[in-house]
């Protein structure tokens, strides 16, 4: 056995990307001496090491194909040979029986083998994402946005996505629980039934309610009511990504709490104060993409300007048109001197030299010349103050009731929640708590440090506790109870949409391990001890509905997803002055830490599903892991390296954790991530990363100042696939993502194109494509991809790809079958960042498959490069061969099948790859071959549209375009007539059946120079 | 001097040309063995909770395909008639026959009765009922004669080359769409001619191209694209 010290630096040894780090004054003499690429996807490139050099003409990263697991050379050579020896024997297998189970009363609406799709919706921190899961035989399988809701108009979002993963997850809690032992919900009521009885004379005085962000009105109103039961109790929320800040701008500026919704389709200029609006998470992006995408066309109408000030380097920053970084206390600033710029208010409207007056300046004038077609949107980071700038900036510029509207909030009880679970914790710690309901949540994590509540939880002796949880997490460990609670999938409930639409969640399957919903719990404490999911929910809206037709409403509301007439309408608000009290400007040299959501566990709750740890994060292509992310000018002055360990310490405590250096981020300013360094996840989240909520207190909950960094020695490894899969680009060739300006593009539409080979010029064997029915082909414009990961995760959940693992990620061997390339272009410090995802380019003349000695991979008549797993032997000639990188190896049994859960979650009409297989995109095939077989049995061909790649369908900003190309008035066909169109590599003569429209930036002009 | 007897020269041959043959045969004998029953179960009865017979339902009763094999003109999935379907008739026939037993048993309590598969292809194949049974292939042409099959067992080997023998030539197979549930079609001879759109045949390949045409099958190239049955 090798020491896991060896086992490093044999890893070390193999993978070299990783273990030159960047050493930034020798990257900053290369620049100099030498033109760097234009583009770039990672320090390491920018600075030509030769390390990174030598990656990029590998087929996968160096080690990715090397034996790394701790069994000698001598002993693998053993069990070759042996298995070379018997190799001839596997094709004499005989197949077992099988049986075959037919429904004993078969229900009315099902076709044995035709899926059936269900309208529910996925909430997370109260904001419902409308959608439509795939269920086979009754087993949930597949997310789909739900293309008639305005929230939804077909996308989804990774966390949506990714849900499915949730309710298979082996690792959820299975029972209820008494100090650990399994009780039943019999033994449950038993013993509350007491203690409740006891709270009757004192009007529940010693009942509190912990929740989540409530926005579901049946909840909501089952929560008053227990209140109106026990007039003295409290119910409290916490949610430690919560909107207090949005909440408190809006009573600031109008003295109520309301929603902001914003119309981007409607915005000429947008400027983002610190709001990732095109990211999961933020209320309404789905929606707000696909409206950000419209206006993105530069074929279309006036393209919309976006500016973006961020604390943080985020995808919304990536599309901006100009970014200008800035730590997170300036943003205030730059508000403020906006304000007075503006003449909302008094302050002087001078910009100070940091902010670059040149930006702000531009930033003014567009912002002037565009009244009422605007929007200023202030993100969920930025304290009160910025917000009710905000709306002031927008009244003034006429934005409200054109792009900016106002509505009741979304959240039932908005309450300032730091304020609630910090009133909660002084009573649980004051001896006036005697039976604490957690419904949801993680507060014994995710609670400011400075609160305790953990601690309050564990030592003041409440006599009863009782927490409702997906997992026996880190808060159900200190509770005496503990609830299984079900799924979103199996159980009923509502909840709004970021406009206020109410959707109906209707369960897809009954509960896997008997749990029970929140509306049921609540429902006990409101005595009905028996009430189920369905009935609370069916009753509230029976109440809020009734009369004779409500059947057919409520069978309305469930198959479209939504309740008619619930949407919110905007309301008029009257602005209060703004206040000119001037912000804590902080010392401009002292070190910043800011506090986010992870784009892939956002606040831990996501921690134990394996699709998101795995999903490359957007800017930083970091997988399983939340390493600080630090500027490149602040890591050269504290001479440090990617992966390096630090020290943070803050208001006393210490934490260590490694850095990434992240181009573009601003400098005396670092950024931590939440959610990570869970103990009590599961098998894929415990242990992930570093726990940053000891940093988080309440006072300072986003960010705060006086950070101390010091090199704490010693390295961390971490896996990022940014620089894997790097498409070599042979000298003088045309780079893989194409951008000009608007301008540029008017004068030149045809920039991107390249002279293409022509198509004789070949040794492959022609084929008439154009004489088939059908002719596949995608176009990907990268105008509209904002980079939000969604397609990576739709991809994985429709065909089965298997999660692999950090350690495996190292090496390279991760299997999504479409990545997201992130590229910079310019300054290290302020770079402009683009997005590509690239499938399989299906390439008509695909070089996979001349050298492929089994016939494994072969062409279709249709244009398809398809893959066949049976007969894949794993030669990986064909992986060796491609240019684009695309094609993914089981080095290892990657798929788990065992567990029987996640075998119910799989895609039936995709075959689960084994070890020793080659795997990649198929457009899906199985969707085109479904398709096919419907529309001849009708004898008419299949319609432009109707057939959509897993990738396309929940796409929210409509980038990913499928189709007949040889049907000349089919969506792809237009695009691919496009001027922006062009081919990656076209020089190779692939001939390539996806293709990209190439990016066009509207910058200002004033800036340009 | 001579070592070896001249003997030994022919021995030698013979073992020489012996170990070609030999391993000609054993390659011959492990593909006879890949295609034989042993491996595809071809006409070989399988163990059933019930010993149901469609000789007896199909061809004495004259009950339809689709009476129980609902879904095969509209899914992937032919179907398994659910144990509601068998007592629509048998709570009203043979009440107490003993063989029964599992069929009441699996009614009163609700359990499934668990059949065991008849024709099972490997899990990466992806046949697809709805289009062979919409584009003229009869049941019987892959199934065999399931009219006179007392127990069922699949007629054919179901490997590919047996697939891909009539993918290559679908005209030699295909029939007019009434006459795919037809147990007892005949393909057209001069004996007993077709007749099609007032068009008289008497061979099954002159039917079978105007099918394709008349069916607008997918070119033979088309259809033997891996993808179509691997994914």
């Amino acid at each position: 056995m090798k020491t896991a010290d060896q086992d490093d630096k044999h890893r070390e040894e193999v993978c070299p990307g990783k273990k030159d780090k960047l050493d930034l004054k020798t990257a900053r003499a290369q620049i100099a001496e030498t033109k760097g690429p234009e583009y770039w996807r990672s320090l390491e490139e920018l600075a030509g090491s030769s390390e990174f050099q030598e990656m990029m003409h590998r087929e996968f990263p160096k080690g990715a194909s090397e034996w790394l697991d701790a069994v000698s050379r001598r002993g693998f050579l053993k069990l070759m040979g042996a298995s070379l020896a018997m190799a001839g024997m596997t094709a004499c297998t005989k197949q077992p029986l099988e049986p075959i189970v037919p429904y004993v009363r078969p229900p009315e609406e099902v076709i044995p083998g035709r899926p059936m799709f269900y309208a529910t919706a996925f909430t997370l921190g109260g904001y419902a994402s409308p959608i439509l899961v795939e269920s086979h035989l009754y087993r949930p399988t597949k997310i789909e946005g739900n293309e008639q809701h305005p929230a939804s108009l077909g996308g989804t979002d990774v966390f949506a996505q990714a849900s499915i993963l949730g309710i298979y997850d082996p690792d959820r809690s299975q029972t209820i629980a008494y100090l650990g032992d399994v009780r039943t919900w019999g033994g449950f009521l038993e013993a509350i039934r007491g203690p409740l009885n006891a709270q009757k004379p004192v009007q529940g005085a010693g009942i509190r309610i912990l929740t989540p962000t409530v926005s579901s009105p049946a909840l909501a109103d089952q929560l008053q009511s227990v209140l109106k039961l026990y007039p003295q109790a409290k119910w409290h929320v916490y949610e430690p990504m919560n909107r207090d800040n949005v909440l408190e701008g809006a009573k600031m500026a109008f003295g109520q709490p309301v929603e902001t919704r914003y119309d981007f389709s409607k915005a000429d200029v947008i400027l983002s104060l610190d709001a990732d609006f095109l990211y999961a998470g933020f209320p309404g992006s789905t929606r707000y993409i696909r409206d950000f995408a419209k206006r993105r066309n530069p074929d279309a109408g006036k393209m919309s300007r976006l500016y973006v000030v961020e604390s943080t380097p985020s995808s919304t920053g990536a599309k901006a048109d100009h970014r200008l970084p800035g730590k997170a206390a300036f943003i205030e600033t730059f508000a403020r001197a906006l304000a007075g710029a503006l003449g909302v208010s008094a302050s002087s409207g001078e910009f100070p030299e940091e902010h670059g007056p040149l930006f702000a300046n531009a930033v003014v004038q567009d912002l002037k010349a565009h009244r009422g077609s605007s929007v200023v949107i202030a993100g969920d980071h930025q304290p009160a103050a910025v917000h009710a700038l905000a709306h002031a900036i927008n009244q003034s510029l006429g934005n409200v009731g054109k792009t900016v509207f106002y509505t009741d909030p979304v959240d039932a009880n908005p309450v300032n929640q730091f304020d609630s679970i910090k009133d909660l914790v002084a009573d649980m710690r004051a001896g006036k708590v005697d039976m604490l309901f957690i419904l949801g949540g993680n507060p014994a994590y995710d609670a400011p440090a400075d609160l305790g509540f953990a601690d309050a939880l564990k030592n003041t002796n409440i006599p009863m506790r009782v927490h409702l949880g997906p997992y026996q997490d880190e808060t159900a460990e200190l509770c005496q109870w503990h609830v299984n609670e079900a799924h979103y999938l199996e159980s009923w409930g509502d909840a709004r949409a970021y406009d206020g639409t109410v959707s109906i969640v209707q369960p897809l399957i009954a509960p896997l391990y008997g749990g029970k919903s929140v509306y049921e719990l609540t429902a006990l404490l409101a005595g009905q001890a028996e009430a189920t999911g369905h009935e609370v929910v069916q009753g509230y809206w029976k109440q809020q509905h009734p009369g004779p037709d409500f059947d057919a409403f409520w069978r309305k509301s469930l198959h479209d997803g939504w309740i008619e007439g619930t949407t919110f309408a905007p309301k008029s608000v009257s602005l209060k002055p703004v206040a000119s009290a001037s912000s804590p400007f902080g010392d401009a040299t002292s070190i910043e830490i800011n506090f986010h959501r992870d784009p892939s566990v956002y606040d831990g709750r996501f921690s134990n599903n394996g699709w998101l740890q795995e999903l490359p994060k957007p800017m930083s292509k970091i997988t399983w892991d939340n390493p600080v992310l630090i500027g490149p000018a602040l890591a050269a002055r504290l001479g440090l390296k990617t992966e390096d360990l630090v020290t943070l310490e803050l208001n006393g405590k210490k934490l260590t954790a490694p850095i990434w250096i992240q181009a573009g981020h601003p400098d005396n300013s670092v950024t931590v991530f939440l959610g990570y360094g869970r103990r009590r996840a599961g098998r894929a989240g415990t242990g992930a990363g570093f726990d940053m909520y000891p940093l988080r207190y309440s006072a300072t909950p986003w960010f705060t100042t006086g950070v101390n960094i010091t090199k704490a020695g010693g390295t961390y490894k971490l896996a990022s696939t940014q620089g894997y899969q790097t498409m070599d680009t042979p000298e003088g060739a045309r780079p893989q993502v194409r951008s000009a300006s608007l301008e540029e593009y008017r004068k030149e539409p045809d920039f991107a194109k390249e002279e293409e080979t022509p198509a004789e010029l070949t040794l492959y064997k022609p084929y008439p494509y154009e004489k088939e029915p059908y002719a596949w082909g995608m176009a990907i414009d990268l105008n509209a991809c904002v980079g939000c990961n969604n397609c990576i995760v739709a991809c994985q959940s429709e065909n089965n790809i298997a999660v692999v693992g950090k350690e495996q990620v190292v090496v390279g061997r991760h299997m999504h079958w479409l990545r997201v390339d992130a590229y910079y272009q310019g300054d290290r410090d302020n770079p402009k960042a683009y997005f590509q995802p690239v499938p399989c380019m299906q390439c008509e003349n695909a070089p996979c498959e001349v050298v492929c000695p089994v016939g494994a991979t072969v062409h279709s008549t249709e244009g398809l490069n398809d893959m066949v797993y049976n007969r894949c032997v794993g030669t990986r000639y064909c992986s060796n061969n491609c240019p684009y990188k695309v094609r993914r190896f089981n080095f290892l049994l990657f798929q788990d099948w065992e567990t029987p859960q996640l075998k119910m979650m799989r895609n039936p009409d995709v075959t689960v790859r084994s070890r020793g297989v080659m795997e990649k995109c198929t457009y899906c095939v199985q969707r085109i071959t479904q398709h096919r077989i419907d529309s001849e049995r009708e004898d008419r061909k299949i319609q432009d549209g109707e057939l959509q790649t897993a990738c396309q369908q929940s796409c929210p900003a409509n980038a990913i375009i499928f189709g007949n190309i040889n049907d000349p008035g089919s969506r792809v066909s237009k695009l691919k007539a496009n001027a922006r169109n062009y081919s990656l590599l076209a020089d190779l003569n692939t001939r390539p059946r996806t293709t990209y429209l190439a990016e066009i930036r509207n910058p200002n002009p004033e800036l340009e120079s | 001097m001579q070592i070896f007897h001249r003997s030994t020269n022919t021995i030698s041959r013979a073992t020489i040309y012996g170990a070609v043959f030999l391993a000609a045969a054993l390659l011959w004998a492990v593909l006879e063995l890949q295609r034989s029953p042993y491996v595809t179960y071809a006409k070989v009865a399988r163990p059933q909770p019930v010993p149901f017979s469609h000789q007896h339902h199909v061809a004495g009763l004259g009950i339809d395909c689709r009476y129980c094999h609902t879904s095969v003109e509209t899914s992937a999935f032919a179907g398994i008639p659910p144990t509601k379907t068998c007592i629509n008739c048998h709570s009203q026939i043979w009440t107490g026959a003993p063989l029964l037993e599992p069929v009441r048993e699996s009614f009163r309590t609700g359990r499934s009765l668990v059949w065991t598969r008849v024709n099972d292809l490997p899990d990466f194949v992806y046949f697809d009922h709805s289009i062979h049974v919409n584009k003229g292939v009869g049941c019987n042409t892959c199934h065999g004669p399931v009219d006179r099959m007392p127990l069922m067992f699949n007629y054919a080997s179901l490997q590919m080359e047996w697939c891909l023998d009539c993918h290559r030539a679908p005209e030699k197979n295909l029939r007019p769409r009434d006459q795919v549930f037809n147990m007892r079609y005949e393909q057209p001879s001069s004996d007993k001619p077709e007749v099609l759109d007032g068009k008289v045949y008497t061979d099954q390949v002159s039917l079978g191209t105007d099918l394709v045409r008349k069916y607008t099958l997918r070119s033979v190239t088309d259809i033997t694209s891996c993808s179509t049955c691997h994914r």
